[in-house]
């Protein structure tokens, strides 16, 4: 049991990961289950029908799935706010409709036989990712990233390249979310194009809009949270839908920021040996002369 | 090449619809030359630097930069090619703190992506370059506070640091005095002219006279997108056409 709530949580905390970061540029994403997917279902064809390594299939996977998430944001992209979301759900609903009617996958009667994927290996992967993005929040890149989102024009005017900063935003999101696919189908041993609804990708937002979108533990706790909770208050189960949304409206009505909002300045200036020009002119003023 | 201009714009016609927001400008910037535009509301100043920065897309007519053709490149390409501007209405990154600002112009993080992955964003070569150019501004001392906690004045003069910290060959200042004080007007005009060797070129849009006066070396006036005169500050201002279209006419 435990190991089966240790799994839920470490994969829907590696998709919020995945919408997160491709919020980081200012995009909203209701893709999500779509990359999952494809993670998933290219990851079981090369373990099941070609014998890959559950490793080699997961990261070729995911890398094709980045890949199919830049060549359809390249045009995507372009569009912002309510009408890019429009179109991550058409994305959504695309592939789900294109896997029910690929018979070599199993179409709508769905694809099984993968195994390989425990609880460890989630966790592990949540480790890897989150100091990937831990990483990149120390670095300048993070910067650029924040000035992309808050002014792109701006940005654009700095020299930053905005198209192409978005769309590596949003191949990295399709990247983790199927990392997520791919040990998902491996754990599950069976999966259908059902299992990729709509309403996954629209959850994922969600966890992220309520643990806060501003930093990474936000994701994190927006995750865990809302995987666990209900399994531990089972009244809450049956009413996992009405409570959700109870949550989110409470939230947006006396919290809009999310439960984490904090973001920690990504550099501060510390002069060097105590002795740069303002500190030596404080201590010009309280020296006694 | 050290006396081709640093900027050359021939003919530049910027159209939406049937408004002619410029309507065939030509001027230089030359190397070393503060170059003021004055002009009343909706003269086309703005546009112009809109024009010049990709912002906008020319309708037609030529921009060059050091002998390179920018016009309808993309922002990103004419801000790494070396123009620096700063906006009319203030533009700050607003969540990051001042410092960060200015961190976030350096050419090589906002050029090389991959590579900044790899570097610290307390970078300490790049913190120090970058307070160096706050000092100038007079902003050291507020380097780790909120973008959005700053002043009016301060907010005006963390734009141009953060213009700066890109190492722009030509500086597009629009309306670097607007809202200021007299006190505050005087100390931006004394920044200027501390910047002044730190770039090329500048190009100053301002509806201030005394710091139009006191910074530009030529002027040229604007009215209806098209260019009324241009000369030495104290002929531009009493061209009998600035006059009327500054303060009307009675005919």
């Amino acid at each position: 049991m435990i190991a089966d709530h240790l799994f839920f949580a470490g994969i829907n905390v590696l998709l919020a990961w995945s919408v997160y970061v491709v919020l980081m540029t200012g995009s909203l994403s209701f893709a999500q289950g779509m990359f999952m997917a494809v993670g998933c279902y290219t990851a079981g064809v090369l373990t099941v029908k070609f014998g890959w390594p559950l490793l080699a299939a997961t990261l070729a996977a995911a890398t094709l799935a980045s890949i199919v998430a830049a060549v359809v944001g390249w045009p995507a992209l372009r569009l912002r706010g309510v009408y890019l979301i429009l179109v991550t759900i058409g994305i959504t609903f695309c592939g789900r409709v294109l896997l029910e009617n690929v018979e070599y996958v199993g179409g709508v009667a769905g694809f099984g036989g993968m195994s390989g994927a425990s609880h460890t290996t989630v966790l592990v992967a949540v480790a890897l990712i989150g100091t990937a993005i831990f990483w990149l929040s120390r670095s300048p890149l993070q910067r650029t990233l924040d000035a992309v989102r808050e002014d792109d024009r701006v940005a654009a005017s700095l020299g930053i390249n905005v198209p192409v900063v978005r769309l590596i935003g949003f191949a990295s999101g399709a990247f983790i979310a199927a990392i997520a696919g791919s040990l998902f189908g491996h754990y599950m041993s069976f999966v259908r194009p059902e299992s990729f609804d709509i309403l996954l990708s629209v959850y994922v937002v969600l966890y992220v809009v309520l643990g806060g979108v501003n930093n990474m533990w936000g994701a994190l706790l927006g995750a865990t949270v809302m995987t666990l909770l209900p399994e531990y208050f089972r009244v809450l189960a049956e009413w996992r839908p009405t409570v959700f949304g109870l949550a989110i409206l409470l939230m947006l009505l006396f919290r809009p920021q999310g439960l984490l909002s904090f973001r920690t300045l990504s550099s501060r200036w510390k002069p060097a040996n105590g002795a740069s020009a303002i500190t030596t002119d404080e201590q010009c003023k309280t020296a006694p002369s | 090449m050290q006396d081709s201009p640093v900027l050359s714009v021939t003919a530049l016609c910027k159209h939406f619809g049937g408004v002619r927001a410029l309507d065939g400008i030509d001027l230089q910037v030359r190397r070393g030359e503060v170059l003021g535009i004055v002009g009343p509301n909706g003269a086309g100043k703005t546009a112009l630097i809109n024009t010049i920065t990709g912002f906008y897309r020319a309708t037609s007519g030529r921009i060059v930069l050091n002998g390179t053709e920018i016009t309808s490149l993309p922002t990103y390409r004419i801000g790494r090619l070396g123009v620096g501007r700063t906006f009319q209405n203030i533009r700050l990154f607003k969540r990051m703190s001042v410092l960060e600002n200015v961190l976030v112009a350096y050419k090589e993080n906002a050029t090389h992506l991959f590579r900044s992955i790899f570097r610290s964003a307390s970078n300490r070569v790049q913190q120090e370059q970058a307070m160096e150019w706050l000092e100038l501004l007079q902003l050291a001392d507020k380097a780790n506070q909120l973008a959005s906690s700053l002043s009016y004045g301060d907010a005006r003069r963390l734009e141009i640091a953060r213009a700066l910290a890109g190492n722009p060959r030509l500086l597009l200042l629009d309306e670097p005095a607007a809202g200021m004080n007299e006190s505050e007007t005087g100390q931006l005009i004394d920044d200027i002219h501390e910047l002044k060797h730190k770039v090329d070129a500048i190009l100053l849009v301002e509806h201030d006279m005394d710091l139009i006066r006191k910074l530009s070396d030529r002027l040229i006036a604007m009215d209806y997108g098209k260019k009324i005169t241009e000369g030495t500050p104290a002929e531009v201002l009493r061209h009998p056409e600035v006059l009327r279209a500054y303060l009307g006419s009675d005919e």
